[in-house]
């Protein structure tokens, strides 16, 4: 019979010591981590649905995570069924990114409680110890890129295309017209809802309308805007975006744009998981943890001015000299 | 209000019908040779988004418009001879092969946008046509004449296929054998054929409709038409199946969005109400729907399948 030497049984007596000593959070790092995302639109519609996909992509280069995708499910009863059949297939985390999937949500994670659900953009977490919510503070972006919008039209008039006044929509809508009426109380700014976050036909129609009334800058938030981008680039009218960097959809006139960062709050979510907690957080983007940044177009010749005045504007509301919508 | 009767808005307004109104008449029209014929098409949209995505992508490739658009025809023209295969040879249900034609459109269009693009690139859209002296009229030539040549082109079709369809004899021919195929087949004329060649040529102007949408928005991006086939077979019932009342019932749908969207720029429609008031282009189509399609009848022929001696 083999003997084992002293060397050999401590080794093996040291490895079970580091098992049992180090913090669970340290093991699971270490563990391959199953994500699903269901988002309303494409992957990579350089808006909303590819902002939380760059955002898991950014935490996976950081730890081992098999990640999958069901986009496009604009029906929530698709989204559903996709959220359902993710948690049984043992998914460690199911993101369902869009407010409108809570409903769905809130009956699916009760008849999982292993399975933790995140699901945004929202602040309700239902009371579900399974549910994590997360919410973009798109106002504080939205804020200082209408002071920007405000100093940069010459005109005194900009124009803003909206989906439907819900959710991080609602909020960057109004956040930016705060921030145009704080840096030019006289501005015009003009804001039209269309009511649908995927008409892009529509959404070049409604910037068309905003230039025919004398808009000389415009924003708008969600998939559909590809088309008024399109419209504004057209007539050389200058964007402010949202969500992604849109600049490469028209260099020319894409002045700076507010990117999300959810890798900032999943980071916090898969933390919490490596925790043992699955879920009754709220999670939020803001500029003053680095989930929302202005990034600047370099391509687009800015005034310094206007430079300065955004600049300004995230620095107060970082150290909570401005609240944007209060 | 005296925004409103502003003469630069009312021009952009009427402009801006005119444009959304463009890929609803060109599908419509193409639809409306088919349903002449007795085949309901219900996959409109879905060739719309093939159409689109195909002329998207080689204008992508190439930076030819012209040749974009040929693609779009060409595309539509293929899925046309499947449907007419489909629905004149095995005689399927018509109802549900055009719905399987929708949603292969848009899934397929999605698939190849998402491997063979990726993120949404833009492309170069159409540029306006001036026209020499239809544009210079104040007023009339920046509301009707300042558009790009696939808006001409839509409206253009307009007099020639009502020429087509009620002075010649191929016209004669589609009307014949979607109101009487037996009657039709035993003058010798060819059911079958002149139901290939409706459903090539409708569906030829459907994939244009795609195409069209996509370059003027110099865009394409998943489910680009967002239903605007369906509404375009809406479109047939409200023209009674006349090329005249396709575009009556197009221009109607595109005003109205547009003198909404319009009307809510100006800050005219309370945000409260913006949801119900992006309704009221399809509220206001159906209703005028009910009253007009009421005086006309379907083609008694539509969405039956021609057996001879059956």
């Amino acid at each position: 019979m083999r003997r084992f030497n002293f060397g050999t049984v401590m080794l093996v007596v040291l490895i079970l010591t580091a098992f049992c000593v180090l913090p669970a959070g340290v093991m699971a790092a270490g563990k391959m981590l199953k994500i699903a995302i269901v988002a309303p639109s494409a992957s990579n519609d350089l808006a909303f649905t590819q902002s939380i996909v760059d955002g898991i992509n950014a935490v996976k280069k950081e730890r081992p995570i098999d990640l999958a995708v069901t986009d496009g499910t604009f029906v929530v009863e698709d989204a559903a069924a996709a959220i359902r059949d993710y948690a049984k297939k043992g998914y460690d985390l199911v993101i369902a990114h869009g407010s409108q999937y809570g409903g769905s949500l809130k009956e699916i994670a009760k008849d999982f409680p292993k399975t933790a659900f995140a699901w945004g953009t929202s602040a309700d977490t239902f009371g579900l110890p399974n549910v994590s919510s997360y919410e973009a503070a798109s106002d504080e972006g939205g804020f200082v890129m209408g002071m920007m919008a405000a100093a940069l039209s010459k005109k005194g008039s900009i124009g803003v295309v909206g989906p439907i006044e819900v959710g991080d929509a609602k909020l960057f809508v109004d956040g930016f017209v705060a921030g145009a009426k704080a840096q030019n109380p006289k501005i015009k700014a003009n804001v039209n809802y269309i009511g649908s976050f995927s008409d892009v036909a529509l959404a070049a129609e409604a910037a068309r309308a905003h230039m025919a009334v004398g808009a000389d800058v415009l924003t708008g938030t969600a998939q559909m805007v590809v088309g008024a981008i399109g419209a504004a680039r057209s007539k050389g009218v200058a964007w402010f975006g949202t969500q992604a960097d849109q600049t490469e959809l028209a260099p020319e006139i894409v002045v700076a744009c507010q990117v999300y960062k959810w890798e900032v709050i999943l980071r916090q979510i898969l933390a919490d998981m490596d925790n043992g907690i699955l879920g009754g957080k709220k999670y939020a983007i803001t500029l003053a943890n680095d989930g929302l940044m202005i990034e600047f177009n370099p391509k687009y010749k800015l005034p310094d001015t206007v430079t300065k005045i955004g600049k300004k504007a995230v620095m107060d509301i970082k150290s909570g000299k401005i609240k944007p919508l209060k | 209000m005296s925004d409103l009767i502003n003469t630069t808005i009312i021009i952009a307004t009427v402009a801006s019908g005119i444009r959304l109104a463009t890929p609803f008449l060109l599908a419509s029209l193409g639809e409306s040779i088919g349903q002449r014929s007795g085949v309901l098409n219900l996959g409109v949209d879905g060739v719309m988004l093939l159409g689109a995505f195909a002329a998207y992508y080689t204008v992508l490739k190439t930076g030819n418009l012209f040749l974009g658009i040929m693609i779009g025809l060409i595309l539509g023209a293929l899925i046309g001879l499947f449907y007419a295969f489909i629905t004149v040879n095995l005689q399927a249900q018509q109802g549900v092969s055009g719905i399987g034609i929708y949603l292969f459109g848009l899934g397929m269009s999605d698939l190849l946008f998402q491997k063979l693009v990726g993120t949404p690139r833009p492309i170069m859209p159409f540029r306006i046509l001036h026209i020499p002296l239809l544009s210079d009229i104040p007023i009339i030539g920046e509301m009707f004449f300042d558009h790009s040549l696939i808006v001409y082109v839509a409206f253009l079709l307009v007099p020639l296929l009502s020429l087509i369809i009620n002075r010649t004899t191929y016209g004669m021919n589609i009307r014949a054998i979607g109101e009487n195929p037996e009657a039709a087949d035993s003058l010798g004329v060819s059911v079958g054929g002149i139901r290939y060649s409706a459903l090539i040529i409708g569906n030829m102007l459907a994939g244009l409709a795609g195409a069209a949408l996509a370059i003027e928005l110099g865009i394409f991006q998943h489910n680009l038409t967002n239903a605007m086939g369906f509404i375009a077979i809406a479109l047939v019932y409200f023209g009674a199946w006349r090329p005249l009342g396709v575009m009556a019932g197009s221009l109607v749908f595109g005003v109205v969005a547009a003198i909404v969207l319009q009307c809510k720029t100006l800050g005219l429609i309370p945000r409260s109400a913006s949801d119900l008031a992006a309704m009221a282009p399809a509220i206001i189509t159906i209703l005028a729907l009910v009253v007009v399609a009421n005086r006309f009848r379907q083609p008694t022929a539509l969405t039956k399948p021609y057996v001879r001696g059956g």
